[in-house]
């Protein structure tokens, strides 16, 4: 079985109806149970105070921007390759959902950053990067909508997807490259020495999944509307000519 | 309602504007497949006759 069979937009439509479903209902009991953990259940953090609250929401949110353009990166990679239609539709598709985990990760960061740091704003390279990231996906959104022919759109965003793909690694690993800058390292990462403590760590996998499953959804979703979007399109263009 | 201290109003803004944003995309994305999912819909009904 291959997995380009799911590049049939047919195929695609009928695959992703009930993989679809589950994401919902897997994303709204995780991010429901994960927020409802986090902000009830969780103690005060010993210096941040209640502020730590705001990790169930920046994090995964701020690992989503980034995954998102990931995806775009890897669905624009198989358009240029294989020039399948699904591919391209599915980046395009990802764009909003990734702008608005971006604008969600800036804004959390700000609010949290405010009265930790004392400022809402430094030009941080983790910061810097991330902001970056966010105007790359306003352009993204911008160039499908600026050109007319589709496979010429699909091929211009799939190069700005790879170009934005530098800051889009720089957002991940920013922190590594300079030491200077407010933000702290990785809260969670493989090794487990520098995870955040066991009582934040729950709930915030837990947050994260539903953050995970909730991009699947939407991005299913919202690639299914742009394929019935170019069906309707396409009928609208036969009935023209006829 | 936990107590937040002093640090309400900070934590109440990031989760208020964070459901905000996440409704906000839901909700459009849901609407505009709906739009799209009707308009197609009378669109083949038209042609098919």
């Amino acid at each position: 079985m291959s997995l380009w069979k799911y590049a049939n937009p047919a195929e695609f439509m009928r695959v992703s109806a009930p993989v679809m479903s589950v994401a919902w209902v897997l994303a709204g009991l995780c991010i429901f149970g994960g927020l409802i953990w986090g902000f009830f259940f969780t103690p005060d953090d010993y210096k941040q105070g209640s502020t730590v609250k705001i990790i169930y929401l920046h994090v995964p949110s701020a690992l989503m921007a980034i995954n998102a353009w990931i995806m775009m990166l890897v669905a624009s990679l198989i358009w240029f390759i294989r020039r399948h239609h699904v591919s391209a539709l599915a980046a395009k598709a990802a764009a909003p959902v990734g702008a608005v985990m971006t604008l969600m990760a800036l804004f959390t960061g700000a609010v949290w950053g405010q009265p930790m740091w004392g400022t809402w704003w430094e030009w941080d390279p983790r910061l810097t990067s991330f902001l970056i990231l966010f105007v790359f996906y306003l352009g993204y959104m911008a160039l499908w909508e600026a050109v007319e022919d589709v496979e010429k759109a699909a091929d211009l965003t799939a190069m700005l997807a790879m170009v934005g793909s530098v800051f889009a690694l720089l957002s991940r690993y920013a922190v590594l490259f300079w030491n200077q800058g407010l933000h702290q390292g990785a809260s969670l990462s493989l090794d487990a020495e520098e995870n955040v403590a066991d009582v934040f760590y729950y709930p915030l996998i837990l947050t994260m999944a539903g953050f995970v499953f909730l991009f699947i959804a939407l991005v299913l979703l919202r690639t299914r509307t742009e394929i019935r979007a170019r069906r309707l399109a396409a009928l609208q263009a036969r009935e023209v000519m006829a | 309602m936990p107590d937040l201290g002093a640090y309400a109003g900070p934590v109440l803004l990031a989760y208020g504007a964070s459901l905000v944003l996440l409704g906000g995309v839901v909700i459009w994305s849901v609407v505009r497949n709906a739009r799209v999912k009707a308009e197609l819909a009378r669109q083949e009904r038209h042609i098919d006759g």
